[in-house]
């Protein structure tokens, strides 16, 4: 008797405490920045895609929902041919962020992703692809590596020295 | 087998290699980059070290170079000691220093040796605060990327390249961190072997520019072992497929064939199979149209049932490059009688000549691997680099066999390759090549022959006769000559292996008897030669065995009887006949079937093609030229209307109760029916596990474990996920589902192993390095030497070459890019390609243009006119199989006007 008594005051209690639902969709969820949801492709400081088709979030990728093509331009820079992800299938884990090497996919915090057609659920590139560098603002992967592109060549990257050239025979 | 004591565990082994090979055939890890099964030790990257102990009390020991180290008895070392596992990591470290941060970009990530060693090490991150050292890179042709800042500086590309393949252009230059790997300039890479750059380099220095551009990585690609088809020796690759497309083609280890390595054409002559000219659906020739019109399956079925009801006349075709499966099933369906080798007479018959000499003959078969142990060689007639690209690696490294007993009498083990080269510096041992024109081999020659085939026979039957005088006599011969032959004879004589190559190539089948009558003047002398024979195409051994008759004879047949419907089975027609003669064949059927996979003349016209798979996309059997058969495997599935060439002939066959009680429904079944045949092809089945065979109960995927996009690669046509095929065939499964332990060597498609991504973990495959693979199979010998030995003197002996005025004696001339039939299709190989010619003696050449008017076999074309001073005078020299040079019957007199 008195536990029942005990139980009812106790939940009578709650409906003072502050409330943790929020009165979604009216009211939005406050996210913080890293917070796991729609992954995104993200561009380089200067504006390029940064996604060098690597292949390491499709391997990385538990559920295997990440498939792409590598290519390249005319001056050997990679870029994926294409790329998409199944998110009928994705479990937000963000393996493919931190196997990414070069900030290029990221886990934003957008987490509505309902559709009436589980197709709409499959993302290509131009679906993924956002105008700005996300999460990490100066890091861009053709800086450092040593891959010559387009307006770098080779010992143009940092901390390279310039070429050799091995006919010279004073050095 | 000594005694050798390996971190406090003693090991048996055998004392015949050095420490570093040793501990990796027992399965040790020792990092290591520098040292290569195949190309030996020399000691210059550091990586292997260990530590070696004098004896039980000594607890300090030294560190050595276990490359360097031969194994004795008693022997004490440690890998795990903390010392030298320090000094292997810091060694990595500074080899690190100058490497440029690519990985993600890089080819050979993910299957990079140097990415493994560094693991093992333990290495990652550079401590190095100063700037880089770069380099720039060099253009080398259509097939080789060059990226020169990722280099280790283990030299095992300049190794490769000059010591073993014998490249030339291409060396090492500058000194210290500045140490550079290319060539004097840029330029096409002119090493026939240079794609093993690919795979024998340790890091992404040289890649493979055709994968390049569909790349993917390792671990993405549905692999299988299969078969090259681009020439006869059978060797074995693993095809990659993704996305429906085959991504590459990597050397497959076979220890009896192919050793490590393939040539160039093998590995990038693959494109035809992801060709824009593919015929993937059935086409059917529309009555209204007069067009080729894509139609169902059962279209071709209700075409079949057809003629079947008519009780139809079928002639059918079969192919040297279709396998031994296709070919038996066509001839089940039209009957023996009915059935007919797609090669000509000339081919056929040299190829039926081949394989009796090789049944007959008191000379023994060696494998191809093999024949780099003979220590005598002589080579009658045959371009080996253009006609059969890897007997020429093969044959150079038995032009080391007889140099190598000089370090062995000084006790320099043979792996000791540093001290070995600078002991034998260019020495080479007795090598005769006997061709119409210079070779690539000529360079380790110790005399060279230039003469028509004709000729070159007749020199071979007066070696023969110098070995043994009851051989048939050959008159006319000059001095010259007479000294050649006694030298040939002489070295064969003082051989320990002596070694005779020959083939088809030249089209002259006096050229094979010169050939079989040294072999059998050896064996009366009491030697055992070698005889080892190329032939035209991948299965021409095996077409050969199922039927000696030949295209010629169809042609005469068909004119000859009523037949109502022409059957070809993975054949260009025109390439083998003349275009008129052809054209008058085609012309007496009024149903023309093709089955084939890519489009040609012969397609274009047929009233119905039924599409086939590639060797890609179908399974099957091959015979190469020295009689082994070995199996090919299915890479991925192609989707329903593209099956084996067998399995849709079986299903036609099924249609009009042609089965005759037989059960044709898997290769198995195939291959029964085959045997039941010809009992005499019954090692056919034990080539290759059948489709029953399992690991643990599961299948073998063709996937590896970390296969990714597996939920995503079809989710733009239907985001649920269809269902895997299955395969009836093979042991093996579509997919990653299966066994997922180390793959048995017979169905070994990738070589993958904890801590090894690279082709370097083929070592955990070998039961010892260099040696067999575990659970392998190189495949089985079908020929029947029962015979052997029967075979007396061909004493047929041809005239001697006499140069006639204004006509000259056509000699068919080869090249490893152009040469073949479908490798043309890949864009590099194309490239390459020389444009269609004619080769003079410069004597000969008076009065002729650049351009001249060729006549041949009743018509004529225009060549440019290429001059040489080597080719003997009154021949011209013929490119063959070139694109627009047409079929030509040889021998062949050609008239040339300027």
């Amino acid at each position: 008797m008195f536990s029942i008594l005990r139980s009812i005051w106790l939940t009578l209690l709650h409906t003072f405490s502050k409330r943790f639902t929020i009165q979604y969709p009216e009211e939005k969820p406050k996210l913080p920045a890293r917070w796991r949801g729609r992954i995104v492709l993200t561009r380089d400081p200067d504006g390029t895609e940064r996604c060098v088709a690597c292949n390491l979030c499709a391997a990385a990728c538990p559920a295997d929902c990440i498939s792409l093509q590598a290519t390249q331009d005319e001056h050997g820079r990679r870029y994926p041919a294409f790329f998409r992800i199944n998110f009928s299938r994705c479990i937000f884990c963000g393996f493919c962020e931190d196997a990414c090497p070069t900030y290029a996919i990221q886990l934003t915090p957008d987490f509505e992703l309902a559709e009436y057609d589980r197709q709409n659920l499959v993302f290509e590139k131009e679906d993924l692809l956002i105008d700005g560098p996300g999460k990490y603002h100066d890091y861009n992967f053709y800086r450092v590596s040593g891959l010559a592109i387009e307006g770098k060549d080779k010992g143009e990257a940092e901390h390279e020295d310039p070429p050799i050239d091995i006919h010279d025979l004073r050095a | 087998m000594v005694k050798i004591n390996i971190d406090g565990k003693d090991y048996e082994v055998e004392p015949k290699d050095n420490l570093l090979q040793t501990l990796l055939s027992l399965k040790i890890d020792v990092p290591y980059f520098c040292w290569h099964p195949a190309m030996g030790s020399v000691g210059s990257c550091r990586q292997c070290a260990v530590k070696k102990y004098a004896d039980e009390k000594d607890t300090k020991g030294r560190i050595v170079m276990s490359c360097m180290e031969p194994v004795v008895d008693g022997m004490r070392i440690s890998v795990d000691d903390p010392e030298v596992k320090q000094f292997r990591a810091n060694l990595i470290e500074l080899t690190m220093t100058d490497h440029p941060h690519d990985c993600p970009v890089c080819d050979e990530g993910g299957e990079c040796h140097l990415q493994d060693v560094t693991l093992m090490s333990g290495h990652n991150y550079r401590r190095y605060e100063y700037n880089k050292r770069t380099h720039k890179n060099q253009y080398l042709g259509p097939f080789i990327n060059h990226e020169m800042n990722r280099c280790i500086a283990c030299y095992r590309c300049v190794r490769f390249y000059r010591d073993y393949a014998g490249g030339r252009d291409f060396n090492v230059f500058a000194s210290r961190n500045r140490v550079y790997f290319g060539r004097y300039e840029d330029g096409v890479l002119q090493n026939e072997f240079s794609g093993n750059l690919v795979e024998v380099c340790p890091t992404g220095v040289f890649t493979d520019k055709i994968f390049k551009e569909h790349y993917t990585r390792k671990w993405d690609l549905t692999t299988a072992p299969t078969i090259c088809q681009n020439c006869s020796l059978g060797c074995n690759i693993i095809a990659g497929e993704r996305y429906g497309t085959i991504r590459r083609i990597t050397s497959r280890y076979n220890e009896k064939v192919n050793g490590y390595f393939i040539c160039d054409r093998g590995r990038f002559g693959y494109e035809y199979v992801n060709s824009d000219l593919r015929l993937r659906e059935p086409l059917r020739r529309g009555q209204a149209s007069g067009q080729l019109e894509e139609v169902d399956q059962k279209t071709v079925f209700n075409y079949f049932e057809k003629l079947f009801k008519k009780n139809a006349r079928f002639l059918g075709i079969g192919s040297p490059r279709a396998s031994l499966e296709a070919n038996h099933a066509l001839q089940m369906m039209v009957g023996k009688d009915n059935f007919f080798a797609g090669v000509n007479e000339v081919d056929q018959r040299l190829t039926l000549k081949a394989l009796q000499i090789l049944r007959e003959s008191p000379a023994e078969v060696p494998s191809l691997r093999e024949t780099e142990n003979a220590d005598v060689v002589v080579v009658l007639g045959e371009d080996v680099t253009n006609t059969a690209p890897m007997l020429a690696l093969s044959l150079r490294q038995a032009s080391r066999k007889r140099p190598l007993e000089l370090p062995e009498k000084m006790h320099i083990p043979t792996w000791n390759e540093r001290a070995v080269d600078e002991l034998l510096q260019d020495e080479r041992g007795p090598f005769f090549v006997l061709t119409p024109t210079e070779t690539k081999l000529d360079d380790i020659a110790t005399a060279t022959y230039r003469q028509v085939p004709q000729n070159i026979a007749r020199l071979a039957q007066a070696v023969a006769h110098y070995i043994d005088p009851e051989a048939p006599e050959v008159s006319a011969l000059t001095d010259s000559e007479k000294a050649l032959a006694k030298q040939i004879g002489d070295e064969l004589l003082n051989a320990k292996q002596p070694l005779i190559v020959s083939g088809t190539s030249l089209q002259d089948e006096t050229l094979l008897e010169g050939a079989a009558n040294i072999a059998i003047a050896l064996k009366k002398r009491q030697k055992t030669p070698w005889i080892f024979l190329t032939l035209p195409e991948a299965n021409s051994a095996g077409l050969a065995l199922l039927d000696e008759k030949n295209l010629n004879m169809a042609f005469e047949k068909a004119l000859s009887e009523k037949y109502d419907a022409l059957i070809v089975l993975e054949n260009d027609l025109y390439r083998r006949l003349e275009t008129d003669k052809v054209d008058k064949l085609l012309d007496a059927f009024e149903h023309i079937i093709v089955l084939h996979y890519l489009q040609n003349p012969t397609t274009d016209k047929a009233n119905l093609i039924v599409p086939v798979g590639p060797f890609t996309e179908t399974d099957g059997t091959m015979v190469n030229n020295e009689g082994r058969a070995q199996r090919y495997f299915q890479v991925f599935y192609p989707g329903d209307t593209i099956k084996e060439s067998w399995r849709w002939l079986g299903q036609i066959m099924a249609k009009g109760n042609l089965q005759k009680e037989r059960t044709l429904n898997n290769l198995d079944d195939f291959i029964d029916a085959l045997i039941q045949d010809y009992p005499q092809l019954s090692a056919v089945k034990d080539a290759a596990p059948d489709a029953s065979f399992r690991i643990a109960g599961q299948k073998i995927p063709r996937q590896s474990h970390r296969y990714s996009g597996r939920t995503s690669m079809q989710a733009h046509i239907n985001v649920s996920e269809p269902k895997p095929p299955e395969d009836p065939d093979t042991p093996m499964s579509f997919t990653m589902e299966g066994y997922q332990g180390p793959q048995p060597g017979a169905v070994l498609s990738r070589y993958w192993y904890p801590g090894w991504n690279s082709v370097q973990a083929l070592n955990k495959f070998q039961i010892e390095v260099g040696g067999g693979l575990h659970d392998g199979k190189p495949g089985e010998r079908v020929l029947d030497l029962s015979a052997k030995e029967g075979m007396s003197y061909f004493t047929q002996i041809p005239e001697p070459f006499a140069a006639q005025e204004n006509n000259f004696l056509g000699v068919p001339l080869y090249h490893i890019f152009g040469s073949e039939e479908l490798s043309i299709h890949t864009k590099g190989v194309a490239e390459l390609t020389p444009k269609p010619y004619i080769l003079l003696n410069e004597a000969d050449t008076e009065g002729l243009g650049d351009q001249v008017k060729v006549q041949i076999n009743d018509r004529t074309v225009e060549l440019e006119l290429r001059k040489t001073t080597v080719l003997p005078k009154g021949a011209a020299g013929l490119p063959v199989g070139l694109p627009d040079m047409g079929a030509i019957k040889f021998p062949v007199w050609i008239k040339i006007s300027g």
